[in-house]
């Protein structure tokens, strides 16, 4: 099965072990990987922001870059669910609206991808830790994916998984929120990562770099030891 | 009191908001509280999601109607002896209202909850021409004794304070020498507030709901002082805001169901008193007169644009009880008495960006507002659509993110840019990294790096390596 990769800026630029991972973890499950070189970034950070005709430049853009695809797949829940926001963005353009309809209906976030299309819950992943998980709210709410990483988890040899207490609650991040609301934004992640440390687990994983980064940020700066891990590298790992 | 409170500008507002402790741990508890009372209340009912599309599609149904509606609404209430009043502005309803006080030579007036009075400046308004309101609501009595706090809060406006500070009020402004048990402090209030309602000449009530095919309009409240307030005086006076209306008795009761679970996670709240015009020969109790009044007040013009669907709210308060941003600053940092998600998208449409144009930003978009309206509001599209409004339509955005939007729009249009930029990044960022992370960054990354680290960028990017890893494997 072709899968074309939309590695996402973020980890483009500062995570790049998720990339790999994500590569090794889609072939390891039969997939042949094609990663389109002039992709760029999905349009979030200006459509948020209210730059929307900005926003729709890069959207353009990704909607050719991706047009051949068959399947696309990304280890970001935000960014997957802003692809499948474009068909309502390029709602009425009578040259984009069905090309953007294309676009999200072949998109899937990689978890997502793992167990409604390829049908596996079990990876063959081993990780001895206690675990908790951190649902992103682009992922959970607007993308609907609550439950695939869950089931993937809990098939990974050795790894214990805990709950973390008011796992609802956004992580302050948001995107140009963090630093045009910094303050309000600092409570936030101060009280993300107050629960993290309650879930009393040695690692936190998540499904989006950029609530990884705030939280992750946020736990650096306090010194915790709780490492803070993409959940493509924990299913890369091998038992 | 209007729609606007405070003089100060919102960043000092929300410095007051997060070092006022008190208040974050009164917001906090109740959030959870109301959270869990929502989500259980839903559950038990079952099909919650059928409920939500039935009172979307109700809501979707009445806005796009509004007129049949509020004709045939009118026409009701009128058949049952009552007065319409349609204002359009603040000032048009409160000289309605007021000339109504002032030939009935009222002296007292009883209130209950209304937030379309507030938005008015209907108390002022009424002080002006002598008259004494008393509020009945227990929490907006409470905030009525407090020199007139401000309500921080839709359906529970004294939110802010914790019992220990309602015992304050009751004790320096009434006297109460009591503890602040909830019991003791609501007795004194039950106690006092019955000498008000007995001597009251002109009950005013807000309205959940107005029945268009019935001419009714029903109240929703856990105190029982709506009814109090409209069997007791001669004289009721109902104030709505024109997108109150639903069609039949049958709307009004889906409505309700969602409402009093959305907001209180109750099944039906205590009281619901459904009031249909004056009171007829054979009935025991009622107003002689009514007068019911529709604001507009800027209602209208939302109408037939993309923020139509903030129309449909049912002032539930689910949005702000699930919202991390309000749980951290309060009610009072949104500088109007719409305050949280339907707040901060509500009250530009009413009172403009000018004076509210940082409400639309107090969001992280993380839509647990949406998740929760039970009328399936999408309430953090539509700050979206604010800050496209902003941005694109008023040119009010700051210079450097202007800049750096459009760059970004560049360099994400145009693969050669892209890759110059992010190959920039880390030569840019290098002289800030310390400890493989950057605690101290400069320019945007300043703000960040007040509360958190940022990561340093990889020695490689992941189109490099994928690169050099093909051209190994060919
Ligand atoms: S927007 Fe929705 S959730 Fe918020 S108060 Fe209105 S009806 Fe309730």
């Amino acid at each position: 099965m072709k899968v074309s990769l939309f590695i996402t800026c973020l980890s483009d630029i500062f995570y790049g072990d998720v990339g790999k991972d994500t590569v090794e973890l889609l072939e390891k499950l039969g997939c042949d990987i094609d990663f389109p070189e002039a992709q760029t970034c999905c349009g979030q950070p200006a459509y948020n922001s209210g730059y929307v005709s900005d926003a729709r430049k890069s959207m353009k853009h990704m909607i050719e870059v991706f047009e051949h695809a068959d399947y696309v797949v990304t280890p970001s829940g935000s960014c997957a669910t802003m692809f499948t926001e474009y068909p309502n963005v390029f709602k009425g353009d009578p040259k984009w609206e069905d090309r953007a309809i294309a676009l999200a209906d072949k998109t899937y976030e990689l978890t997502q991808f793992i167990v409604h299309v390829l049908q596996t819950e079990d990876v063959g992943a081993a990780y001895h830790a206690k675990a908790t998980y951190h649902t992103s709210c682009h992922m959970s709410r607007l993308l609907n994916e609550r439950e695939a990483p869950l089931k993937l988890l809990e098939q990974v040899e050795g790894l214990e998984l805990v709950s973390l207490p008011n796992a609802h609650d956004c992580c302050g991040f948001g995107g140009t929120f963090s630093v045009k609301m910094p303050e309000i934004s600092e409570q936030m992640v101060a009280e993300k990562a107050k629960h993290v440390d309650e879930a009393n687990a040695d690692i936190l994983i998540g499904a989006d770099c950029g609530c990884l980064m705030n939280i992750g940020g946020r736990i650096s700066r306090e010194n915790k030891p709780v490492k803070v891990m993409h959940i493509a590298s924990i299913l890369n790992r091998q038992g | 009191m209007s729609m606007k409170i405070g003089a100060e500008k919102f960043d000092e507002r929300v410095q007051e908001g997060l070092s006022d402790t008190f208040m974050r741990g009164a917001v906090s508890s109740a959030q959870t509280r109301f959270r869990n009372g929502r989500l259980n209340a839903a559950e038990e009912l079952g099909g919650w999601e059928e409920w939500r599309n039935l009172g979307e599609e109700i809501r979707t149904h009445t806005l796009e109607n509004i007129d049949y509606y509020l004709d045939l609404l009118s026409e009701k209430v009128a058949e049952r002896g009552g007065h319409v009043y349609f204002a359009q502005t603040a000032e048009e309803a409160n000289n309605y209202i007021t000339n109504v006080v002032k030939k009935k030579e009222a002296k007292k007036i009883a209130k209950s909850k209304s937030m379309v009075s507030e938005e008015i400046g209907l108390n002022d308004a009424l002080k002006d021409i002598g008259a004494e309101v008393v509020e009945t609501d227990l929490g907006e009595w409470i905030l009525q004794n407090d020199d007139v706090d401000p309500p921080s809060h839709i359906v529970t406006p004294a939110l802010h304070k914790n019992r220990e500070q309602i015992r304050e009020v009751f004790h320096d402004k009434l006297g109460y020498s009591k503890t602040d048990k909830p019991e003791e402090l609501a007795l004194f209030a039950r106690e006092k507030l019955r000498e008000e309602f007995l001597d009251a000449d002109i009950g005013i009530t807000g309205c959940n709901f107005a029945v268009a095919d019935t001419g009714t309009v029903t109240l929703v409240t856990n105190e029982g002082n709506a009814r109090m307030v409209t069997s007791l005086p001669d004289t009721q006076i109902t104030v709505m805001g024109m997108e109150r209306v639903a069609p039949t008795w049958n709307d009004m009761e889906v409505l309700v169901s969602l409402l009093t679970r959305a907001a209180v996670g109750q099944k039906l709240t205590s009281y619901i008193t459904s009031l249909t015009g004056v009171k007829e020969e054979d009935d025991v109790d009622g107003p002689e007169e009514f007068h019911l009044v529709i604001v507009d007040n800027g209602r209208s013009k939302i109408l037939g644009t993309e923020f139509q669907s903030a129309l449909h709210c049912i002032r539930c308060a689910a949005c702000i009880n699930v919202c991390p941003v309000y749980r951290h600053i309060g009610g009072h940092a949104y500088g109007s008495i719409y305050p949280g998600p339907i707040g901060a998208v509500l009250t530009p449409l009413l009172g403009g960006y000018e004076d509210h144009k940082e409400l639309p930003y107090a969001s992280s978009l993380c839509g647990a507002c949406t998740e929760a309206c039970p009328v399936k509001i999408p309430l953090h599209e539509l700050l979206i659509r604010h800050r496209e409004k902003i941005v694109e339509e008023k040119g009010e955005a700051p210079v450097f993110e202007n800049i750096s939007m459009k760059a970004f729009g560049m360099g994400t249009a145009s693969p050669t840019m892209y890759n110059i930029g992010t190959k920039l990044a880390p030569k840019v960022m290098k002289p800030m990294v310390k400890d493989e992370v950057i605690s101290k960054g400069v320019g945007p990354l300043k703000s960040w790096t007040t509360a958190r680290d940022f990561p340093a960028p990889g020695k490689q990017r992941f189109r490099d390596w994928y690169k050099k890893r093909q051209r190994e494997e060919s």
